[in-house]
């Protein structure tokens, strides 16, 4: 029962992960219907910055003020992201719109090709390491079988995820911002004729599905302590699959989605062989499709004739 | 349905840049941004590296290569503008890329000129100019009007004979090398072999994807099954023999490719590519973690190599070299594999082209076009789109089958995404649908990122780094270059099937690119 | 709600088609088409007419199997007669079709959407033209006789390996598809590709692809949308043709009254969902609740005032 417990908090705090690297995925999925392939590596991107920006404030500062430096940290991450997920926006993704379908699918390749490459190169291939900083926590439980603990970290994660969702809903639905983006998710070409500035609409989705991947990225190597250059690609299928999961588009299904997932995979991995973990994913994702095509949150696909 | 495939393609960027004349200032300021941005981002990259140091990480600092980068990024930023603003007049071309040329030289020869500055600028001046008084001369003689005919009757007119020309060159490859590179014979028909490796499996992607319109992002799963089939077929019943081995081994990715298409290919779209995705990376971890029948990460070796009619290619009495009364030369078996490959490869080449003319490629391409319709017209479309899967993958199987006969290893390593996506962006690449493009995106590609080991410059800008590690970047940049470039592929017209009286190709922007949207 | 059936040719009613019964297609809490029911003559043009969102071609789809209808039975009859024995055994024996020789009863609704045109022989266009665009347009009438030609080339296999039959099969289907081309007058367009072609071509081209299925019913959704007249006229005559000259029972959603009321023998009218009209063109023109509901007028008697006005 313990062990039930722990492996459901553990599991929540590696779904926030996931939910938070999907959002970017379904946002972008909503708006210009393209599967963004580099957005697992923007995510990398950020866990590398948000490690060399610690190393670089502690340096200066010293050890000392911990709280302000993780949350300096955290603001920078997001910022450079930010710039990164511009970047790529404009680079490999703004020139082919309204271009062919898979054309964008190729330069999201290419472009999660040149990330991956680009951190190998720039910062070695070998895994980073960072001890953990923040630790202890709450124990809520002792029983026979073991404890349940609540640490700093699971409280951190989760509540930013809930922070950061809520704020994100606000945005969607409140803001011109989200009415326009939900304006281009419908009809992109009448938005335009209506005086919505379409690329800088799309821009912006990028901008903020990189900033959520920044604090995913920031939360990782806190969490888990370990980053390589290759962290990337695992975690973006897995997120885009808790997209599909949640149902491409929406976004409280691609948290729900990355719960969800975040869950299948720890429990998978405390109850059954840990090697299979990411077949259990994959498995649960393609029978949910077949089954359920638009996913748990999505809007039922309909067949017009 | 009726939105994105109505949707012609929008301006690209080269077409929006050639709006407006080249201003200096705007060119100077544009170029300034972009150095600006390249150092937020390289800020964290390039500047600093961290490196573990025992028990922790520490941080060094990179100022000097962040710095080449940003003026690298300037540089390069203004030329850009001067060659694709059309407007640019020649001698700013000329001049953005001579002072290009020369930062590019000043950073290369830090090492040589001891990091004296102006001993850099120099050398960068002598050698910008000069190679810019080179490009100039070629602009000038370029300039010479040309007789403009339009692509289309270009591609279409000079489609036979190239085939011819290029299949000629084929057959004759190993022969041509082995006179004429008689020093890197070994490297350079091992490359032959690659490319035409990736030239086999895509085209037998091109059937699902470019013919069927179907998005397969796991490819490689039937890749892997044909690599696996054929080396454990191999290894536990030796008396198999190669040439049952092959074909076995592709009957059973075949059959992978039904079995797995079979619930999926009601999907639509791109969650059909997630589960494809998916599937090929089921199969990589099973393969990587049931040991007692793969022998997981230490994957299968001794995989026997092909025999010629029962001659094995080994020296001494009863080979080949032996047989035949040759020198015993190692190259023999390349020569040989290069053969196998290219007889797959024709062999794929030519049942696609078949089948193409065939009802049931016609029904493929009628699916990519609009399944709905297809529909209304009798075509069971779950039918069709799993022969495609099938054939698709067999053909995959086969290449897969090659490649473990060639490696005499195979290992869950090779089978990776990044395999999936490259064979896509060469399907892609090349323009969906066509086998020529097939053939000239995998040799861009594959041989175009060979050719980069031995350029070196690039190393400078990061010390200690193995410019080989640089071809991936590269290749990934030259994939979104040439997306924008041309978004269609190298070869985007699409020959019809069927002629009343006049074959005529179609242009691409009528081609639809498959379903959803 | 049926007409006096005393007037001469109702072929409808004598030697069925194709009987829609009780048919009911609701989509959550639309109810597109409710509890319809008509019937479409053998040799008949059958017009199925309504104002904009009435479910006509929700009934298409029902027809081809692209919806599977909530309610309600559709059954295709091939060979002369009711077939009401077949019919029954079929229906009761959870069938989806009986065959006998040339004549047979097909259950629409139980047949998934490609076996329709190809056992129960019936074709259709749609409202948004659905070409292969990039395709030629020989091709596409190729692509309309891929069963017959799958056959002929030994599911595939023989095509490979380059029997004779299949090069006979094939020159046969080029020669029906060129017939369809002068019918429809598109002969020296057969090898650019359909998206080229212009609108009232790309209409006509869909009927020749139909056509090419070799079908005992046709289903044409809006043909005549977006034509000028002349073009308009044609296609009365390409109509008139396949009707004489194939056989081929004709069933036409349309809004332009010109075409329905020169060449329709029975029209059927819907209006939200529900018919409210049946019978020759000549009973519908005149039938106040049609003009009321193409008219948007409430009060029937103002109707009437309309329908004089029409009339003198
Ligand atoms: N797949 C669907 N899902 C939900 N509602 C649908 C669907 N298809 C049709 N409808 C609804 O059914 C009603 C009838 O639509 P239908 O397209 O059959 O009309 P129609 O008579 O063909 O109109 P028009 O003359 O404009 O073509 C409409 O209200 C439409 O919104
Ligand atoms: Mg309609």
């Amino acid at each position: 029962m313990e062990y039930f417990i722990q492996q459901l908090i553990n599991g929540l705090t590696l779904g926030s992960i996931y939910g938070l690297i999907a959002i970017g995925y379904t946002m972008v999925y909503g708006i210009i219907g393209m599967i963004n392939f580099a957005h697992g590596d923007v995510f990398m991107i950020g866990s590398f910055i948000a490690l060399t920006a610690f190393l670089l404030l502690t340096s200066l500062f010293g050890p000392a003020f911990l709280p302000v430096v993780l949350v300096l940290v955290l603001i920078i991450t997001m910022l450079f992201c930010v710039a990164w997920g511009w970047s790529i926006e404009k680079i490999a993704y703004r020139p082919l719109r309204g271009s062919f379908r898979l054309a964008p699918l190729i330069t999201a390749i290419g472009i999660s090709i040149v990330l991956q490459n680009f951190v190998q190169i720039s910062q070695g291939a070998r895994v980073k390491p960072l001890p953990p900083q923040i630790q202890g926590g709450v124990t809520l439980m002792e029983g026979a079988t073991g404890v349940v603990q609540l640490s700093w970290m699971h409280m951190i994660i989760i509540a930013t995820t809930v922070v950061l969702m809520t704020g994100f809903s606000l945005l969607i639905s409140r803001t011109s911002l989200g009415r326009a983006q939900r304006a281009c998710e419908q009809d992109r070409k009448m938005a335009a004729l209506l005086g919505i500035d379409v690329d800088r609409t799309i821009s912006l989705t990028f901008v903020m599905g990189a900033a959520l991947a920044a604090v995913a990225g920031f939360m990782f190597l806190l969490r888990y302590g370990v980053i390589d250059f290759y962290i990337g690609f695992l975690a973006g299928i897995k997120a885009f699959t808790a997209a599909v999961l949640g149902g491409i588009g929406s976004l409280p299904g691609a948290m729900l989605g990355g719960l969800l997932i975040g869950l299948i995979e720890t429990f998978w991995s405390g109850y059954f062989p840990i090697e299979y973990k990411d077949v259990a994913t994959f498995s649960i994702l393609v029978v949910l499709l077949i089954f359920l095509p638009s996913g748990l949150l999505g809007k039922p696909e309909v067949e017009k004739v | 349905m009726a939105t994105a495939s109505n949707i012609r393609p929008g301006p690209t960027r080269a077409a929006s840049l050639e709006q407006g004349a080249f201003v200096w200032s705007v060119a100077l300021a544009d170029a300034a941004k972009a150095a600006a941005l390249a150092g937020i981002l390289g800020f964290f990259f390039i500047g600093m590296k961290t490196d573990i140091a025992g028990d922790g990480l520490v941080l060094s600092y990179r100022w000097a290569a962040l710095g080449h980068a940003v003026l690298i990024v300037f540089l390069g930023r203004l030329l850009l503008d001067a060659l694709l603003g059309k407007a640019a007049p020649v001698t700013t071309q000329m001049l953005t890329a001579g002072i290009f040329i020369a930062g590019i030289a000043g950073i290369m020869t830090q090492d040589a000129t001891g990091g004296s500055l102006p001993a850099r600028a120099l050398v960068g001046a002598v050698l910008g100019g000069l190679i810019v008084a080179v490009l100039y001369g070629v602009a000038l003689w370029r300039r010479r009007p040309a007789p403009a005919r339009a692509e289309a009757t270009r591609q279409a007119r000079f489609a036979i004979p190239i085939g011819i020309a290029l299949v000629l060159l084929a057959l004759t490859l190993p022969f041509l090398i082995t006179t004429f590179l008689p020093g890197q014979q070994r490297q350079f028909i091992d490359l032959a072999i690659l490319i035409l490796t990736y030239v086999m499996l895509g085209w037998g992607l091109n059937i699902v994807v470019g013919l069927a319109g179907l998005l397969d992002l796991g490819y490689v799963a039937f890749y892997a099954v044909g690599a696996y089939s054929f080396a454990l077929l191999s290894t536990c019943f030796p008396f198999i023999g190669f040439w049952s081995a092959l074909p076995l081994a592709g009957m059973l990715a075949g059959m992978w490719g039904l079995v797995l298409g079979f619930p999926v290919l009601r999907l639509r779209g791109d969650y059909l590519a997630i589960v494809t995705l998916a599937f090929g990376e089921i199969i990589r971890v099973v393969l990587l973690n049931w040991v007692d029948f793969t022998n997981g990460p230490n994957g299968i070796s001794g995989v026997p190599k092909p025999t010629f009619f029962g001659l094995e290619f080994s020296r001494g009495e009863g080979g080949f070299a032996d047989f035949f009364g040759l020198e015993f030369s190692t190259i023999h078996r390349f020569i040989y594999l290069y053969y196998i490959i290219l007889a797959l490869a024709f062999l794929t080449n030519f049942v696609t082209l078949r089948l193409r003319k065939l009802p049931i490629g016609r029904a493929w391409e009628a699916l990519r076009e609009d399944e709905i319709a297809c529909r209304a017209l009798g075509i069971n479309t779950t039918n069709t789109k799993l022969t495609a899967f099938g054939i698709g993958a067999m053909f995959g199987g086969l290449a897969g089958a090659f490649f473990a006969t060639r490696q005499g290893f195979v290992s869950p390593e090779s089978f990776t995404f990044m395999e999936s996506a490259i064979i896509l962006a060469i399907v892609v690449l090349g323009g969906l649908g066509s086998q020529m493009g097939v053939v000239i995106a995998a040799t861009v590609m594959i041989g175009g990122i060979e050719m980069l080991r031995h350029i070196s410059f690039v190393g400078q800008i990061f010390p200690g780094v193995d410019p080989v590690q640089y071809r991936m970047i590269i290749f990934g940049l030259a994939m979104v270059a040439i997306m924008i470039w041309k978004p269609r592929g190298f070869i985007s017209r699409r020959n019809p099937s069927a002629v009343l009286k006049e074959r005529k190709s179609i242009g691409a922007d009528l081609v639809s690119q498959g379903e959803g949207h | 709600m049926t007409t006096p059936l005393n007037s001469p040719a109702q072929r409808w009613l004598d030697t069925p088609l194709l009987s829609v019964e009780h048919l009911t297609m609701r989509f959550g809490g639309i109810v597109a088409v409710d509890d319809l029911s008509f019937q479409v003559g053998r040799g008949d043009i059958t017009a199925l007419i309504g104002p904009n969102g009435a479910g006509k071609t929700t009934v298409f789809n029902c027809l081809t199997g692209f919806y599977k209808p909530s309610e309600g039975r559709i059954v295709m009859r091939h060979g002369p007669g009711p077939h009401d024995a077949a019919l029954a055994a079929a229906h009761s024996g959870g069938l989806r079709h009986s065959k006998d020789g040339d004549s047979g009863v097909f259950l629409l609704e139980r047949m998934p959407d490609f076996e329709i045109p190809r056992q129960a022989g019936v074709a259709r266009t749609f409202q948004n033209i659905r070409l292969f665009g990039g395709m030629t347009v020989l091709e596409n009438l190729l692509v309309a006789q891929h069963n017959g030609l799958m056959v002929a080339s030994g599911y595939t296999l023989g095509g490979i390996l380059g029997l004779p039959g299949y090069r006979r099969a094939e020159k046969k289907a080029i020669d029906r598809a060129v017939y369809w081309l002068e019918q429809t007058a598109l002969l020296d367009r057969a090898d650019d590709p359909a998206g080229d072609l212009s609108y009232g071509a790309q209409r006509r081209l869909e009927i020749a692809r139909a056509m090419c299925t070799g079908p005992k019913l046709l289903c044409l959704d809006e043909p005549a949308a977006g034509l000028n007249p002349r073009e308009s006229a044609e296609l009365n005559r390409l109509i008139r043709t396949i009707r004489d000259e194939h056989g081929t029972s004709v069933l036409l959603i349309e809004h332009d009254m010109g075409v329905v009321m020169e060449i329709s023998d029975h029209v059927v009218v819907l209006d939200y969902g529900v018919k409210i009209a049946d019978g020759s063109a000549e009973t519908v023109r005149n039938d106040p609740k049609v003009i009321a509901a193409y008219l948007g007028v409430e009060d029937e008697a103002e109707a009437e005032d309309i329908v004089e006005g029409v009339a003198s």
